[in-house]
Order: C-alpha cells, then structure tokens, then sequence
C-alpha cells in the first residue's frame, strides 16, 4: 500500500500538472480582472465609458483622464486635481515610517539586549495597542491633537501614525533581534562601543530584512489611511485617499468614472510600487528569526 | 597581592547565590583555566571580570585598580567568546580594529597593529574578508586578533574551542599556548573540558555548584584531587573511588577491598597516615594508569601491589587497552599498554601504583592528607 501511494507521489504527469496551471492562471485572471478594467476605462473618453463595454479594450486611446485626475478634477470645491494631496500624503507618509521604524529598532533594541525589570510588562502593553481598533480612539485622539496645536495638521498626522505603528515595528524588530546573539553586543562593550553606537554600528547594518518589512508594513497601512486622514486632516492636510474619495463624490455635474479609476490607480500606485521593489525581502523578512541563523 | 585579583566574590540572582565567596589570586603572565560542569558559574566569574556582570559582593582589581563598576572598555581587558562575536557586517580588518577605533586611536596605528596581529595569526590575505567567509578555525584566529590587538593587563577566553571539530580545537589548543608562551600575558580560560584544563594552565580552579574546589597548577589537581568531585571530574577516564576498609597492621596502613569473586585482597598504603582510620571504611582513588600488568608498571613506583582479580572487558583503544574489572561492587577501569596480552574472563594479575593512590573520607567526600 505504501508502494502504491509513494507511486502516485512520485508521477505528477502532464495532465495534473496542466490542471494545476490552468487553476493557477484561472486565478490569476480572475484577480487581475478589476485592474484590467480600471486601467482600460481610464485610458478611454468619458463617451465610450459610458456607452460601451466596460471590458472592452479603449477605441480612442486618451490620457486626459490622468490628466484630469491629476491636476484639474474638482475635488470637494476646488478644482486642483489629486496633485496637492499626494504631495500630502507623502509629506505624511515618508516622515510617519522613517519615525515609526526608526523607533522600533530601538524598542527591538533595548528589548532584547538592554533588558530591564518588566521589559516583557513594557513589550505586552507595546503589542496592546495592535489591537485597540481606530474608532475608539478618535475622539480621544481629537482631544490630544487640539491640547498639543497638531490638530487638522500634516504633523498631527504623523505623530497619530507613528503612535499606532510603534507596535507593529517594535514587535518586528524585537522578534528580530532576539535571535542576534548577544555576545556581539557584549563584544562592541569590550570594544568599548555605547548604547548608540552598538545600535548604529552593529545592529542597524543586519536589520536590512526586517526594516524592509516594518517599511512595507507600515507605509502600506498609513498610505492606505482613511479614517484618520477624514477625522484629523482639514484642506491643506488631506491625503491622497480622502480626496480620492471627494474627488469620486462630487455631486456636480456627470460622474466622470474614467477620471474616477484614473484617480483610483493613482493613488494605489506607491504601494504597488513598494511591493515591486521590496516585496521579495517582504517574505524573507518575515520568515527570518523563525530558523535560528 | 597578586595582578588580578578575586577577592571574596560572590554573585547572586536575587536570593540565589550562585557564586560563594570566590578568592582567586593570579600572577603576572599566569594562564589560569576555570574549569568545571555547566552552571558551576566559571562563565559568571569570567563575566564578572570582563565586567558584563555586576559583582553582588566583593572585590576584583586588575593592575592593582579595584575595576568593581568600571565600565568594560576602561578596564584594559579583551575577550573571546565561544561564538567568536565577530561583527558580520564588518570586514575581518575593521573587526580587529573596531575596539581601537572606538578608543580613538588614530587610523595609521590602528592600520599598523592590525598587520602586526595579522601576520602574527597569519591572517592577513583575509582581511578583507566578511566573518561569513571563514572556515571556523579562521573565525577563531580573527576572534583572537581582535584581542591581541588591544594588548590588554589580561586575556580572557570563554569556551573559545567548544565550537570548533575535534581535530581543529586541538591543534588551536596549541597555538593558543604557544602565543601565551611567547607573549606571556595573564588570560584566564574558561571551559568545560578538562584536558584543555590541564595542557593549556599555569595553574587551575576547578569549580562545582557556585563553589572553587581546588586551585592548584594542573599537577596537584591531578595528583592531590582535594575531593571526590575534583577526583572524578579531572582525568580521562575518570579516577577510580572504590570503598575499602583500613587495616593497620604494626607500622603499616592497608586498604582492604574486595575483589570480583568477594575475596578480600590488601593493598599497602605507602605511609601509614590512616593511623586514626584503623577499622573504618575510606573510599580509595586510583588512577587509570595506576593499575597496570606487572611489566607495564611504572618502573621509578616505590611502592607497587599486586591484586588477582577477574578480567571484565577490554577495549583496545589504539595507543592503550582499556580493562574494565569489578572491585568492592565498583566498576574499575584500567589504562595498560596497548600491547598487554589479556581476555575476558582471566584471572589477571594486576600491578597498583600505591604512590598514586588517594583516600578520601566517604562523608565529607574531602581527601583525607598525609
């Protein structure tokens, strides 16, 4: 019995394997549906959005819609385009994970190799906050803004994502560094290297994997952002997703749906971008610790 | 008062006292190994020293400077670890020069004690090597240079052979006596294997649970073991400890044990020290090689007993035979000549060593002195 079912083990034959591709790229079509029709629809006049196929390929190749969504559609009452809150969400984005990685590491750091009376006590109530869901915090959060003079502000904003970030990052970073052995920081202390400089010098350069992670993770989740954009931006602060939103409802005039997926592509663009060129560290970051190296 | 001082340390973990009053007084040039099983606390004591544990009580001087609570770096010393530590985003060069570049020594000596330590550990076509790139051996000679290159008052290893193969650790055992003979600076050693204990030391503190049991230069401990432990840990195969009773019989002092058969068989004690033990049961340590065939007996002994005994197993190892027999209900192994003609079963006769031989008080396991 064990002979016949290593046999079939072993003879994955052509028809099992064709299955397994045509499921396989079944799959795939079928996620990259919505994209396809996104980007084709975009691409086309508003005339032949509306009059014709949705999935068929544009009959007039036009980019005004691009255009449009990037610098002329009226979002909320101004007609500006998405261009000024992209650049909001960048002046966002960039600062809120270049802070919240940057204070993970450290967290990691002491974590694991400056470890104090109730170090674990410090970490759970880290990872608490993973968990406590936006809504709850909003009207507390308001509060704290307006005291501090942040309220409606880029760096309000900034300061919000890295409080809800430092969780995450800590936990990547202190489930990394446990398993870098203690003896080097030991070793940087006869050598006679500080808390910084073991810190710059020795366990930042090995952190490539995991920072890479912690970027992915949190630029992904604070671009993405709405809730907090819609609840703490005002005008000169919103972000890319909050206009996109205001952009799709605006109530004059006809829907202009190929400026709307032109908009829509827009702003997922730098997270696509991310995943394409970090994404394979992404899955490597992720799996180390896990085998002792 | 001697150039690294110990004096009356102990180490505790809350109410756990781990380390118990520890007085240890090493010369200038000395290499004095720590030895004992896991958790006896040598890797606490070395620690304690480099300064990456606080001491709980006591005192440790290096130089004459009392180091308690000084920093790691200012206490001139340089360490290496069991997992060599080696810095892996950094060269094999900016390794050995990492600490002199942290205590600001300019760049063009630091270049200059870098080729000297290289070429002295003949490493120097990897320096520009990362640590990944090296074969084990390797990464322990960087671990070494990047010690040497400090020149601190003192050296201290911690297991820093455990992790290499059997053929590399000795062959490093080696070079690392050798460079202490040439340099002829203090290192204290830590490990758990005892050979490397008694080739590579000056002088030894074999630990057990917290506690320095015997500290004494590689001779002693093997010759005078201060308790069973010691008696047991150090040597390879272990000592025999075989329970007898003292006969004294006008100015001698016998040990009688009982043979595989229950025949009680005698064995005279080279001076009569045991006066007060007429009667009473002792526990008797011999040596491997204190029991041999008749030929194979060290010819400038003075005091040689025969003993008839059965032959347990043999086990030719290649430069000796081993011959397991059973004494008082003890197992007994001995170390002969790897040409001995013996077989299982025999009625063999066995020639001991009495000027080896040492008795120890079964209560206090302590060795009773001449």
């Amino acid at each position: 019995m064990s002979v016949a079912s290593q046999d079939t083990a072993v003879r994955t034959g052509g028809f099992v394997r064709a299955t397994i591709y045509l499921v396989l790229i079944m799959f795939a079509l079928f996620y990259l549906v919505p994209f396809y029709v996104m980007l084709s629809n975009s691409l086309k006049p508003l005339a032949e959005v509306t009059g014709g196929n949705m999935m068929a390929i544009p009959q007039t190749w036009t980019i005004d819609a691009w255009l449009a969504a990037w610098s002329t559609a009226q979002i909320g009452v101004e007609p500006t385009g998405l261009k000024p809150y992209f650049l909001n969400s960048i002046l966002m984005v960039v600062p809120a994970v270049a802070i919240s990685t940057i204070l993970g590491a450290l967290n990691g750091y002491v974590l694991t190799k400056w470890r104090f009376r109730f170090d674990n006590i410090v970490f759970g109530l880290l990872l608490f906050s993973c968990f406590i869901p936006f809504q709850i915090i909003l009207i507390p959060m308001a509060r704290m803004l307006g005291i501090m003079g942040l309220a409606g502000s880029t760096p309000g904003l900034v300061l919000v994502h890295v409080v809800y970030g430092l969780g995450f990052t800590t936990l990547y970073f202190r489930n990394y560094y446990a398993a870098f052995p203690t003896e080097l920081v030991r070793a940087a202390q006869i050598d006679g290297a500080g808390f910084f400089r073991i810190f710059w010098r020795i366990m930042l350069p090995v952190s490539g994997p995991i920072a890479v992670v912690s970027i992915i993770w949190q630029f992904t989740n604070i671009w993405n952002d709405f809730l907090f954009g819609a609840s703490f931006a005002d005008v000169d602060s919103m972000p890319m997703t909050v206009a996109l939103n205001n952009l799709v409802n605006s109530s004059t005039g006809v829907k202009e749906y190929n400026v709307h997926f032109a908009g829509a592509i827009l702003a997922a663009l730098p997270t696509l971008l991310v995943y394409i060129v970090a994404g394979r560290y992404f899955v490597r970051g992720l799996m180390a610790g896990s085998v002792k190296g | 008062m001697g150039f690294l001082d110990i004096a009356n340390v102990t180490k505790a973990y809350g109410n756990t006292e781990v380390l118990h009053r520890v007085d240890i007084s090493v010369q200038e040039g000395e290499f004095l190994v720590l030895v004992g099983p896991s958790g006896c606390g040598k890797s606490t004591l070395l620690n304690m020293i480099a300064g990456l544990e606080e001491i709980t009580s006591g005192e440790i001087s290096i130089n004459g400077r009392v180091v308690n609570g000084v920093h790691p770096s200012r206490r001139n010393i340089a360490m290496v670890f069991q997992s060599y530590a080696l810095y892996p985003n950094m060269t094999v060069g900016q390794n050995i020069t990492f600490g002199l570049e942290m205590h600001g020594v300019p760049k063009p000596e630091r270049d200059k004690a870098m080729a000297d330590v290289a070429s002295l550990l003949q490493i120097d076509h990897l320096l520009d090597r990362k640590p990944g790139q090296l074969s084990g051996g390797q990464r322990q000679r960087v671990a070494m240079g990047r010690a040497l290159v400090r020149n601190p008052d003192v050296f201290l290893f911690d297991e820093p052979l455990s992790n290499l193969d059997a053929k590399l650790r000795v062959d490093m055992r080696t070079e690392i006596k050798k460079l202490h003979q040439k340099l002829k600076t203090t290192v204290v050693y830590v490990t758990h294997d005892q050979i490397e204990a008694l080739t590579l030391s000056t002088r030894i503190a074999v630990m057990y649970n917290g506690y320095v049991q015997q500290l004494g230069t590689p001779q002693e401990i093997y010759d005078t073991p201060a308790n069973v432990f010691v008696a047991t840990f150090m040597g390879s195969p272990a000592m025999n400890i075989v329970p007898a009773k003292v006969v004294i019989n006008g100015d001698d002092a016998y040990a009688e044990i009982e043979d595989s058969n229950g025949a009680k068989q005698q064995l005279k004690f080279n001076t009569n020290y045991l006066q007060e033990w007429n009667g009473k049961e002792i526990l008797l340590g011999i040596r491997p090689e204190a029991i041999t065939d008749s030929e194979g007996a060290d010819r400038n002994a003075a005091n040689v007993q025969h003993l008839t005994n059965t032959v347990g197993v043999t086990e030719p190892a290649g430069s000796d035979t081993f011959v397991t027999m059973t004494l008082s209900g003890k197992d007994v192994i001995a170390r002969m000549r790897a040409d001995v003609s013996i077989a299982p079963e025999q009625r063999f006769d066995f020639a001991i060593n009495m000027d080896k031989a040492v008795a120890f008080d079964p209560k206090s396991e302590e060795r009773i002195q001449p």
